[in-house]
């Protein structure tokens, strides 16, 4: 785990919901922070290189630009977890691959252009890895809005 | 979105650079002024194409370690109610209604994310309480395979 100083974390904190649509965002950022702008920038490259930021960009509403996705959750022999997960990153539409501890241990988010395609994804991936699965898309949707509180 | 907004999006998911122009390169590539790109990334938020233009967090890398997806058994007629009650959780980042299988009945998803397994199962502990709902699972993250943002 990396140490984060009160200006990392106030950096943090802002670039997830609060980052300046500005030309010169940065800028406008380390006037906010009471920092240098060359200062932020060291600071956000380190930070990146660090793994506390992925990337800064849009966070695309696959619905609203006429896509579709959903969840899937899968039983994976414990002895073929590996190949089996490999089998499905391999998959460009997969976003989001994860082991949990459970009957159904590897859960992964797909998107695609079109339920059609959708469907097809599914159905491929249930022919490669030869393992029961559950489609789970969304019904309702009460909240989605990744914030980390960096404390 | 036309199409300038497609390429806009395209070339900004991988996310933008660290600079004092971060959008120069972008703007040269399309043709159009820097603040046209800012302009319309503002609409395509406005419109709700994009949820956001920020930072996606490496919440591992800062010790926020303890990722639980916790599946709850709500009755049908209840979930609307229930679902309002745990998107209210500030601890929980997403909330969804999914469907059941004969061997899955969990019905409502909530993650959490925090610092350790004890905040997540004291969180589901206030939801379980708030609500009245006693048939759930904490399903914690073991490994990451992949995690990237939705690309276009």
């Amino acid at each position: 785990m990396i140490q984060l100083d009160d200006i990392d974390k106030n950096i943090l904190n802002l670039i997830q919901l609060d980052f300046p649509l500005d030309v010169h965002p940065f800028e406008k950022m380390s006037f906010q922070l009471g920092i240098s702008e060359e200062e932020l920038l060291e600071r956000m490259g380190r930070l990146k290189e660090e793994g506390a930021v992925r990337r800064i960009g849009p966070v695309i509403n696959t619905k609203r630009v006429g896509g579709t996705s959903t969840l899937v959750a899968l039983k994976a022999p414990e002895s073929k977890i590996d190949e089996i997960a490999e089998l499905i990153n391999q998959h460009q539409e997969v976003s989001h691959n994860y082991l949990r501890q459970a009957d159904y241990n590897i859960w992964f988010t797909v998107s695609a252009a079109n339920k059609e395609r959708l469907e097809q994804i599914i159905n491929d991936l249930q022919e490669e890895t030869g393992c029961p699965l559950i489609n789970l898309p969304t019904k309702r949707l009460f909240k989605i809005g990744v914030k980390f509180d960096v404390k | 979105m036309d199409e300038v907004d497609t390429r806009l999006l395209k070339l900004t998911q991988d996310g933008i650079p660290f600079v004092h122009s971060p959008f120069a390169i972008i703007s040269e590539e399309l043709g159009i002024t820097e603040d046209e790109v800012v302009q319309r990334i503002e609409q395509l938020q406005k419109n709700g194409f994009i949820r956001r233009f920020g930072a996606s967090i490496g919440h591992r890398a800062i010790g926020i370690t303890a990722n639980a997806m916790c599946t709850w058994n709500v009755p049908d007629e209840r979930v609307e109610e229930v679902g309002a009650v745990m998107a209210g959780f500030t601890e929980v980042t997403h909330c969804y209604e999914r469907p059941r299988y004969p061997d899955w009945p969990y019905n409502l998803f909530t993650m959490v994310h925090s610092y350790t397994k004890e905040d997540c199962e004291y969180v589901a502990q206030e939801i379980s309480r708030a609500t009245g709902i006693t048939d759930y699972n904490l399903l914690y993250s073991v490994r990451e395979f992949k995690k990237t943002g939705v690309r276009l």
